[in-house]
């Protein structure tokens, strides 16, 4: 029963710092973007403007709330829910530390350890897709309905080159499709990145145009579409899908860190491992990870304010000519090599 | 006894939920259902043990045609009242085909014998590398026919959809 | 384009690095109400009429400010000056009624330029915000210095060598 309430509890636990990553997200991209353009940012609720987010959850909470009466209703407040709930779903299979011990127990720090559990990462994002389909279709706007099939044709390319990069890491990690193996496999220094930039490269390009972030920000490009899959929607249900984009922000960066950067590993773990409590060890490795996640979701932000939006053909250009073919090679020649030389 | 009332709620869940999609007015709605419906198949394949092929069931068909299928029809004009008139034959043809497949299930399930019930801890048939082997050893063959059948249409749909120059 | 800048690569990476610089560039923002901006001395903010060194309104109501107006802001009556009102105005002739819109106003200071008397100066004040249009028809009492507040302009005084 234990075990139960454990997992209860890492569940609150994780959807608090999911929430709470994505608000200062929030304040973190306009501080980014102010101090990339030479200027300061918020600086006025709190101080450093640390109080931000707060003001901008509670302007959110108090906006008027309008649905179009030309729109589907149910379906209109559907769309922003279901986008919601898988943002939040994917972090389940990702192992956040090393173990705990409570009360002479070990206790894992994920939610559930599929054996599975890169492409239960994959099946969630690729139902993500809905929340924007039917908030842009229920919508009953024409932008709506262009940014949500810019969404879902983006997504749906980009998941193709993704899945292939992640087979490169699976076959260098002993051929487990489980997270927890997977970073199990690259202790200390030991991370998948080195031994597959290309891997790594198409899976991070492939992540910015999952998570609808620039360069490939085209499903809600302000200058052609408005405000895209979401024109319509106004007070929190609007800051449902912003904030859903920031946890999807989040779960990537973490996703990265786990599969190229080690996850929770860091050279000198094994030797803390035998001079430190294991408790602290854990808390040790769970900082690592985040200050990993923190670089990435400082990446995101940095590539936003560097690059310009690609075209749409571009992008599809990208995704299909370029990605998928390279992302198959790379699938071949990593295959080719474990056969040949890693005997 | 736990599996079993998950088993029949999910049972009821894919019944109701593929119910509601042929009697759904609207044709996003059938979507929808549809999607809740392979949703709760998913529930039943990891009810199996069968991780693997849950996973690959959400994301081929919950996670792509079905967006696909959300796709066409979100690009229908919905608000045409009146279709035209059509002929009763397609729904005639309908019937005897749908009529045949129920003939052809209940002389496959009266002639066959249901194998017994395995508890699925004890099978570990889903997981990846079960498949995996059973696909490279004894169904290697289907399993290539199968890739080439993919590329035969996917080169077919290149083919047609690219324009004649001129 | 070689193979290498087809990549893309290296051009993304020089962009980051250049991005990555002006992280740690000093600001250039000042923190507005706190910290102000030095105004420069010949800024061109809100008017003033000015008086002379006796307390007297320089402004004769000539209306040479009115026709170089280019935004046509400026509307004036003129009224004579009577016995006993000498220590107000300078010469016999003044404006009883000034008025600036400053919503029409373009702060170019050709006013100040046309101005033969001296009155009309552009400061570096700044035109306050109104909730109304009409608040910002700026009359006499908004315009003329108080005798005991003079505005300086010595700064922004031309000095014309003939």
């Amino acid at each position: 029963m234990t075990i139960f309430i454990f997992k209860a509890v890492l569940i609150f636990i994780i959807f608090l710092i999911s929430l709470g990553i994505a608000a200062y997200s929030t304040y973190a991209e306009r501080k980014v973007a102010a101090f990339l353009q030479d200027r300061i940012g918020p600086d006025r609720a709190g101080p450093f403007g640390l109080l931000q987010p707060l003001a901008d959850g509670v302007k959110m909470f108090l906006k008027e709330e309008i649905i179009p009466t030309v729109s589907d209703k149910w379906l209109f407040i559907l769309g922003p829910c279901l986008f919601m709930v898988t943002a939040l779903m994917t972090s389940a299979v990702i192992p956040w530390g090393m173990p705990l011990e409570i009360g002479g127990k070990i206790y894992k720090l994920q939610v559930a350890d599929l054996n599975i559990g890169i492409l239960y990462i994959l099946g969630v994002v690729s139902l993500g897709v809905y929340g924007i389909m039917i908030g842009g279709w229920s919508s009953n706007n024409k932008f709506a309905l262009l940014g949500a099939i810019r969404a879902s044709s983006q997504m749906i390319s980009y998941e193709l080159a993704m899945g292939m990069s992640v087979i490169a890491i699976i076959l260098i990690s002993n051929g487990s499709l489980s997270l927890t193996a997977i970073v199990e496999s690259q202790k200390g220094l030991n991370w998948n990145v080195f031994y597959q930039p290309v891997a790594f490269l198409i899976f991070i390009i492939c992540a910015f145009a999952e998570c609808n972030r620039t360069p490939f920000d085209l499903p809600e490009s302000e200058s052609e579409l408005i405000g895209g899959y979401h024109t319509e929607y106004s007070s929190m249900k609007l800051g449902l899908y912003l904030f859903a984009e920031y946890i999807n922000m989040f779960i990537s960066s973490a996703v990265i860190s786990c599969l190229f950067f080690g996850g929770y590993n860091f050279p000198g773990l094994d030797y803390l491992n035998t001079v430190l409590p294991v408790n602290l060890v854990s808390l040790i490795s769970i900082g690592i990870l985040f200050v990993k996640i923190f670089f990435f979701i400082f990446f995101f932000m940095w590539i936003r304010w560097t690059i310009p939006r690609f075209r749409y053909d571009q992008l599809m250009r990208l995704g299909w000519q370029i990605l998928m073919p390279l992302s198959i090679i790379n699938v071949l020649v990593t295959g080719a090599v474990l056969t040949f030389f890693n005997k | 006894m736990n599996s079993q009332i998950i088993f029949f709620i999910l049972s009821s869940l894919s019944l109701v939920s593929a119910l509601f999609v042929v009697f759904s007015k609207n044709p996003i709605y059938s979507v929808m259902w549809l999607i809740v419906c392979f949703i709760s198949i998913f529930g039943h394949y990891l009810m199996l043990n069968a991780q693997f092929l849950a996973i690959i069931h959400l994301i081929v068909y919950a996670g792509a045609i079905m967006v696909l299928m959300l796709f066409t029809v979100m690009l229908l004009n919905l608000n045409k009242e009146s279709e035209p008139h059509k002929s009763p034959l397609p729904k005639v043809a309908a019937i005897i085909s749908g009529g045949l497949l129920l003939l052809v299930l209940l002389a496959a399930m009266h002639s066959g014998s249901l194998p017994g019930y395995i508890s699925p801890d004890l099978t570990d048939t889903g997981y990846v590398q079960k498949v995996g082997i059973k696909i490279f050893t004894d169904f290697l063959l289907p399993f290539e026919m199968t890739s080439i059948l993919f590329i035969a249409a996917m080169i077919g749909a290149v083919v047609l959809a690219k324009k004649e120059k001129h | 384009m070689t193979w290498i800048e087809r990549l893309y690569l290296p051009a993304i990476f020089q962009g980051l690095s250049i991005t990555i610089k002006h992280l740690f560039k000093k600001k250039v923002s000042l923190r507005y109400p706190e910290v102000k901006r030095a105004f420069a001395a010949v800024y061109r903010g809100m008017h003033v009429l000015k008086r002379d060194e006796q307390g007297r309104e320089n402004c004769t109501a000539c209306g040479l400010c009115a026709v170089a107006c280019p935004a046509e802001a400026i509307t004036m009556v003129a009224a004579e000056r009577k016995k006993g009102e000498e220590n107000l105005y300078r010469e016999e002739k003044y404006a009883a009624i000034y008025e600036i819109n400053m919503l029409r106003c373009i702060f170019c200071g050709l006013c100040e330029e046309a101005c033969p008397k001296d009155a009309i100066y552009l400061t570096d004040r700044l035109v306050p915000s109104e909730y109304s249009r009409g608040k910002f028809v700026f009359g006499k009492d908004m315009l003329v210095e108080a005798v005991d507040q003079r505005i300086d302009i010595s700064k922004r005084k031309k000095v014309y060598e003939i």
